[in-house]
């Protein structure tokens, strides 16, 4: 199908952005590389009245090495991290993770911050950003707000942005050199959306141990302290997480959940990059 | 409302009314008669509408027209004198990678990028990175050798 009628600016300021947003009330939705909303329009799943393209806003543009932490502006492509192009504080996680979201025709378009926007449960950022703990910077009229990633997303397709506010970027810690990380997905075919996502990271030297359930049509689910996996998977641990995330207690989604987490899991135990 | 788009195509600058809402693939097809890109599934799926976009890989079938203002873009017909391009166009041929040939403007583009991007790529590389092209009646065995050819080819020439 063809998107519906929509009007179409492109802000050269986060000021004039934001001000476009806060004057269209609902009405508005933002756009970067356009590889959701592009499909959402065509599908007339949105009708918006007015789409503010956030690609000409300098802040967004951003890419900072803070020492212990890097801000990845929202703007960031999934290609530029594919090709190590950024800044990658996570031991190699990013960049792998970059290599496999959708196919490079859309990772040259699509972006870091659209994504966690958009916040598709089986996407990988918010489900990486979660796991690493990293914050999400976003601007509105009154001006920064900081989240935990874990607590940014609220379900599908919903964060606790608000319809006047923009992400700005992403502030992710830097791993330690002992940090093994490990993050494996189930999909059908290479660049679809996953059916399952399991992921682990453990850096001693900064005393964590997280693990993430993910694409469970639902925010994801964080295991803050996962040091029952630091040893190797384990079983019983593995369960309770799968509970937790309320996942049903048998049958193909528990399975391929659990088999997601243990791969991950796994993965970890292999030397990192 | 329609806005004023000027961008350059198949290096030609080029400018025209669109409205916001008209795709990047529509906009050549319609306006500029570039019929060689194909529109399959229009959502980013299928990659028969696949374009170089400031020289890379895109999909103008969720590409805003607007959005590509003061963009390069480069079609099929674009890719004519393009040396990579000719040594891919003979190879599809050569390997039978073409039956009714809808797919194939969207796979010659991403074939660019795979031989130009990933030199060193192997077979199982090659077939990851065209996940994102659907061929749904020659198979992918005589595409992913033609590719695997000029692949090797160039590996040859250096």
């Amino acid at each position: 199908m063809k998107a519906p009628k929509f009007e179409y600016a492109k802000p050269r300021s986060l000021e004039a952005a934001i001000r476009l947003l806060t004057d269209a009330g609902d009405g508005a939705k933002l756009i970067a590389g356009g590889q959701s909303l592009g499909p959402i329009l065509n599908f007339r799943l949105a009708q918006p009245e007015l789409l503010v393209d956030v690609r000409a806003l300098p802040e967004l543009a951003v890419v900072r090495d803070e020492g212990d932490a890097v801000f990845l502006g929202a703007c960031t492509t999934h290609a530029a991290i594919e090709d190590g192009r950024m800044p990658d504080p996570t031991r190699g996680l990013l960049r792998e993770v970059a290599r496999t979201i959708a196919y490079r025709a859309v990772r040259n378009r699509g972006t870091l911050g659209g994504s966690i926007a958009h916040a598709d449960p089986a996407a990988d950022w918010m489900n990486v950003m979660a796991l690493l703990d990293a914050e999400i910077v976003a601007h509105g009229p009154q001006g920064e707000r900081k989240f935990r990633a874990s607590a940014f997303v609220r379900g599908p397709l919903t964060t606790a942005l608000a319809a006047d506010e923009i992400i700005t970027g992403v502030r992710i810690k830097r791993l330690s050199g002992r940090a093994r990380w490990g993050y494996y997905k189930v999909n059908r075919k290479p660049g679809e959306f996953a059916e399952a996502i399991g992921a682990f990271v453990h850096d001693p030297e900064r005393g964590v141990a997280r693990a993430l359930i993910g694409a469970i049509g639902d925010a994801p689910h964080v295991v803050a302290d996962a040091r029952p996996f630091v040893t190797g998977f384990d079983l019983a641990a593995a369960e309770a997480a799968l509970d937790a995330a309320g996942l049903p207690a048998s049958g193909y989604e528990r399975q391929v959940h659990l088999v997601a987490l243990k791969r991950a899991v796994a993965q970890s135990a292999r030397a990192s990059a | 409302m329609s806005t004023t788009l000027s961008l350059t195509v198949n290096g030609a600058p080029s400018a025209a009314q669109v409205e916001p809402r008209t795709n990047l693939a529509d906009f050549l097809r319609d306006e500029l008669m570039l019929t060689g890109t194909n529109v399959g599934c229009e959502h980013g799926v299928c990659g028969a509408c696949t374009v170089l976009i400031d020289g890379v890989p895109a999909r103008s079938c969720i590409t805003l027209a607007i959005a590509c203002d003061g963009a390069d873009v480069r079609t099929i017909e674009g890719l004519d004198d393009d040396p990579v391009a000719a040594l891919l166009r003979e190879a599809f041929a050569d390997e039978h990678a073409l039956q009714c040939g809808y797919c194939t403007p969207g796979m010659l583009v991403t074939a660019r990028d795979i031989v130009t991007r990933l030199p060193e790529a192997d077979e199982p590389r090659v077939r990851e990175e065209l996940a994102g092209n659907l061929c749904r009646c020659t198979g992918y065995v005589g595409i992913v050798r033609a590719i695997m050819r000029v692949l090797g080819e160039r590996r040859g020439a250096r």
